[in-house]
């Protein structure tokens, strides 16, 4: 049996393309740009303790964009194969049952492929329950991949079906509708997010960017732990009724957060030659939960010395002389783990599911945009242009044909 | 003899009249029946300024003659009113450098060493070296300057401060340590508008936040009527309570000039002259100067603006006992700016022009053009308001949402962060102002930049608080939208639609009223 998917494949012309006209015509690589089909493809074969799904919805991540417009790190081009079938941020249906989970089950899925699906030996990380940070994502049955959407072999939420390892599936409750459960993988990502934020008690947090990153990351911050004031830099309108739904304090607008985090810590705001300002003196954790070079350096100028900078967003090239002169703890915080070091000891993936029945995640998935494969274009414009067109959130929905 | 200010009555014959608004002005078509103010002429000036110095500090008023004050080693203060005064800048030379050249003579002659100059610019910005050369003279800059013997008031350097006192009424006197410890401080004031001097010179002029705060609040300014009008001002109430405390303590010889109302010299000389009384020259000029600003470049349409001096005319000099000196100052003063107005209007019309006290060199921002109009010129009045309790305010201002960041770095926080807040005085006061007077960045740039102090935006709303009180419905006409909505006014293209917009507010045929300043008047309103 075939199934239809939208597949990315390699393209040097299509990748150079794209990374040039990417960030200058973000609307290109929808078009001839981005190196991505729709295709008929076998469905795929499972092996014990994997499963087959039918994808419900499957989201669109600033991560996916970032690869089709070419804009991501070419580090990542050894931890993928070629050609693949995107889409991490899934709610399915079991098509098997897999181990105790019956067919029909309605799951998300943690994407990240770790040693217990590669079927090899555990890393010391996956022995620890820090599963994001495994280190054999490149090795045992299945070819390279970081992620479930970025390997040849597992396929991904951009296509009808896909398969996935039982230590992935995480059942969703029948009465979550499949638009919050479609964000609990994202969720997951805010709360690792937030957990790495390390935030004190009434510690200033600042989160740039108001994406659904930015939005789920402020929520995670505001339930999770005992942070103070959190500023949340958005463009949009909408964005900042979301913000304040999610447990924002204040919400501002990228060309007013320096002079506003300056008057409210008392910083001194100075003006480099040839720069932007920046502040001596700041928050005490910043967010870039952008992943541009202009929010990850509005991060690092409004952080005090000695303050955390977190990456949420696959960071740009920035200059980083805040990082080294005010000693910065500039960390990572990449998918999310089963068990998540600085928190109760539970998986994101059981707090996000917890979360995402809050209003403000519900208030995330009404604006979300559905789209069928075929009309994938549009889809991609839609996602590049989410926070212009009032959108928090596309996704596809491959049973879908209109 | 110069023709005194009167009324004029619009009707068919009046032709189109000058309005200001920012660097630029328009003619205005009023309705029938408008009343229009116009401020006298000028005085003739004193024929010999530098012999009336000499007159004022030999024969002083209720005080000993400078001369004999002076002695050797003794500690001599002389302080001076900063760049806000006069407005526009006086053409070199400026009569404080006059004054204070003619005291530092005698203080020579008497042997005194012991000399300072201190700017006394309050929260207002420090000065550069120009603007401070500009008013002291080259001579005086550079015999005192360099050895750090001119200098501008640092309101926050707190070991050159001296707790003097408090007043009667608990009001904290704090002024600058050297002026307080002197045998002699000798004050030179420019008297423009009966608002300035007496009190209000060393009392405010060298004084810090603790001190300022005591008037300089919603509460003060509401409650005083007007500023212009000393004995009826709470504002100066209290700020005569302070000066008569710090007369205990020091010696103030206080030496205050009067300009008349030579404001515009050419090509502007038709600013203030009358409309129907401009010649050929004069119309020429008009169309000339509107076809420049028309196309010129906002920098050089600024500069045409900045860069003008003024020609004043010395029309009084007084010197000796505060109160005494400022009572001779006051009655030239209105003597050069008082009209008779009779009775209050529904409306007031009022074009803001280019330059206020504190855009001196600067930008107009909206909270200075608020200042100016609802701040200065509605409190241009001796007796009632020129508009009646619940009446409109129509202004003429671009209210162009841009502040220089160099002068104004706190208005900008102010007006993206307090006003969408909320626009009314005293709630601003109570929820912000303690954090701006105290935020540690903006202390650093008054004390280091040149940036105004970071209560200072507060302090321009405050002063505009009477009229928002009085007054039911502010208009401003050819303003950027979105700025008067924020500072929580409405705005119309034209004088029609402003008059139609306050038709809710005072009727479809309102009374109204055109104050045509500058130059400088008081509407004495009976």
């Amino acid at each position: 049996m075939t199934v239809l998917a939208l597949e990315m494949y390699r393209s040097l012309p299509r990748h150079v393309a794209g990374r040039v006209l990417g960030s200058r015509l973000p609307g290109s690589f929808s078009g001839f740009v981005a190196p991505l089909r729709l295709v008929t493809r076998d469905e795929p074969d499972v092996r014990p303790g994997w499963a087959r799904l039918r994808t419900r919805l499957s989201g669109i991540c600033g991560s996916d964009l970032g690869a089709l417009s070419g804009q991501t790190s070419l580090y990542f081009s050894a931890l993928v194969s070629m050609p693949f079938v995107p889409g991490h941020e899934v709610v399915a249906e079991l098509l098997d049952d897999c181990a105790d989970l019956s067919a029909g089950t309605r799951v998300v899925v943690d994407p990240v492929l770790t040693c217990t699906a590669r079927d090899v030996e555990p890393c010391p990380a996956c022995l620890a329950g820090r599963t994001n940070h495994c280190e054999r994502i490149t090795v045992g049955h299945l070819r390279p991949g970081l992620q479930t959407g970025y390997c040849a072999d597992t396929g991904g939420g951009w296509g009808q079906r896909f398969r996935a390892h039982r230590s992935q599936l995480h059942p969703v409750p029948d009465d979550l509708p499949d638009e919050q459960a479609v964000l609990i993988e994202p969720t997951a990502c805010a709360v690792h997010t937030a957990l790495r934020a390390q935030a004190a008690p009434n510690a200033r947090v600042l989160v740039s960017g108001a994406g659904s990153v930015g939005l789920l990351t402020t929520l995670a911050l505001r339930s999770l732990t005992t942070a103070g004031e959190i500023t949340v830099v958005a463009k949009y309108a909408h964005q900042r009724e979301l913000a304040l739904l999610c447990g924002a304090s204040e919400v501002v607008t990228p060309a007013e957060v320096l002079r506003r985090v300056r008057r409210a810590t008392g910083a001194f705001q100075v003006r480099p030659e040839f720069g932007a300002p920046y502040l001596l003196g700041g928050v005490d954790v910043a967010i870039d939960a952008v992943g541009s070079r202009a929010s990850l350096e509005t991060a690092l100028h409004a952080t005090r010395a000695g303050g955390r900078v977190v990456l949420a967003g696959m960071p740009a090239p920035a200059d980083l002389s805040a990082a080294w002169f005010r000693e910065l703890e500039v960390v990572g915080a990449y998918a999310s783990a089963q068990r998540e070091e600085h928190g109760d000891g539970r998986g994101a993936f059981e707090i996000a599911g917890e979360l995402a029945r809050t209003d403000a995640v519900r208030g995330l998935a009404h604006s979300m945009a559905r789209y069928p494969l075929y009309r994938w274009r549009e889809a991609l414009d839609h996602a590049t242009g989410a926070g212009a067109l009032g959108t928090v959130k596309v996704a596809f929905d491959p049973g879908s044909t209109r | 003899m110069s023709r005194p200010g009167f009324v004029l009555e619009v009707d068919d014959r009046t032709p189109p009249l000058l309005v200001h608004e920012g660097e630029g002005f328009r003619l205005e078509q009023f309705p029938l029946g408008t009343r229009v103010v116009y401020p006298p002429e000028s005085m003739p000036a004193v024929p010999d300024v530098d012999a009336t110095i000499r007159n004022a500090l030999l024969h002083p008023v209720d005080a000993d003659p400078l001369p004999s004050q002076l002695r050797p080693g003794m500690r001599l203060t002389i302080a001076f009113d900063d760049l806000s005064l006069p407005l526009p800048p006086m053409r070199a030379p400026d009569i404080r450098q006059r004054i204070i050249e003619a005291v530092l003579t005698l203080a020579a002659d008497a042997g005194v060493d012991d000399v300072q100059l201190i700017a006394a610019n309050a929260l207002h910005r420090r000065m550069t070296d120009a603007e401070l050369r500009h008013i002291v003279g080259e001579r005086v800059f550079r015999s005192f300057h360099p050895q750090g013997l001119l200098y501008n008031h640092d309101a926050e350097d707190h070991d050159n401060l001296l707790h003097v006192g408090l007043t009667d009424k608990g009001e904290d006197v704090e002024i600058n340590r050297r002026a307080a410890e002197s045998d002699l401080l000798v004050y030179v004031n420019i008297n423009l508008v009966a608002m300035d001097g007496g009190h209000k010179s060393v009392p405010i002029g060298l004084a810090s936040y603790k001190s300022l705060r005591h008037h300089h609040n919603a509460r003060t300014m509401v409650a005083s009527h007007s500023f212009m009008d000393h004995n009826r001002s709470h504002l100066h109430h209290s700020a005569w309570r302070m000066g008569r405390l710090l007369a205990e303590h020091l010696n103030v010889f206080q030496i205050e000039t009067t300009l008349n109302n030579d404001v515009f010299g050419a090509p502007y000389g038709f600013l203030q002259r009358r409309e129907w009384e401009w010649s050929l020259r004069d119309q020429a000029s008009v169309l000339a100067v509107r076809r420049g600003l028309a196309v010129a470049p906002a920098r050089l349409r600024h500069r045409m603006f900045h860069d003008l001096r003024s020609v004043y005319g010395v029309t009084g000099i007084n010197a000796g006992e505060v109160e005494a000196v400022h009572e001779r100052t006051i009655a030239t003063v209105h003597r050069q700016q008082l009209v008779e107005v009779d009775g209050q209007s529904d409306v007031l019309v009022m074009g803001i022009p280019f330059l206020g006290p504190y855009n001196v060199n600067s930008t107009m921002n909206p909270i200075l053009a608020t200042c100016m109009g609802l701040g200065y010129y509605f409190n241009s009045y001796r007796g009632r308001p020129v508009v009646r309790q619940g009446g409109a305010v129509i202004l003429y201002h671009p209210l162009a949402p841009q502040f220089n960041q160099l002068h104004h770095p706190s208005y900008v926080d102010f007006y993206e962060e307090i006003l969408p807040e909320s626009t009314d005085p005293v709630v601003i006061e109570e929820k912000y102002e303690r954090q701006f007077a105290t935020d540690p960045w903006y202390i650093h740039l008054y004390r280091t930049s040149h940036a105004y102090h970071g209560v200072h935006p507060f302090y321009m709303w405050y002063w505009a608080a009477h009229a928002m009180d009085h007054v039911r419905d502010v208009i401003w006409v050819g303003a950027d939208r979105r700025a008067a909505q924020r500072l929580g006014f409405r705005a119309a293209s034209t004088l029609s639609d402003a008059l139609e917009m306050a038709s809710a507010t005072v009727g479809p045929s309102p009374s109204i009223t055109y104050l045509h300043n500058p130059p400088h008047l008081i509407a004495d309103v009976r």
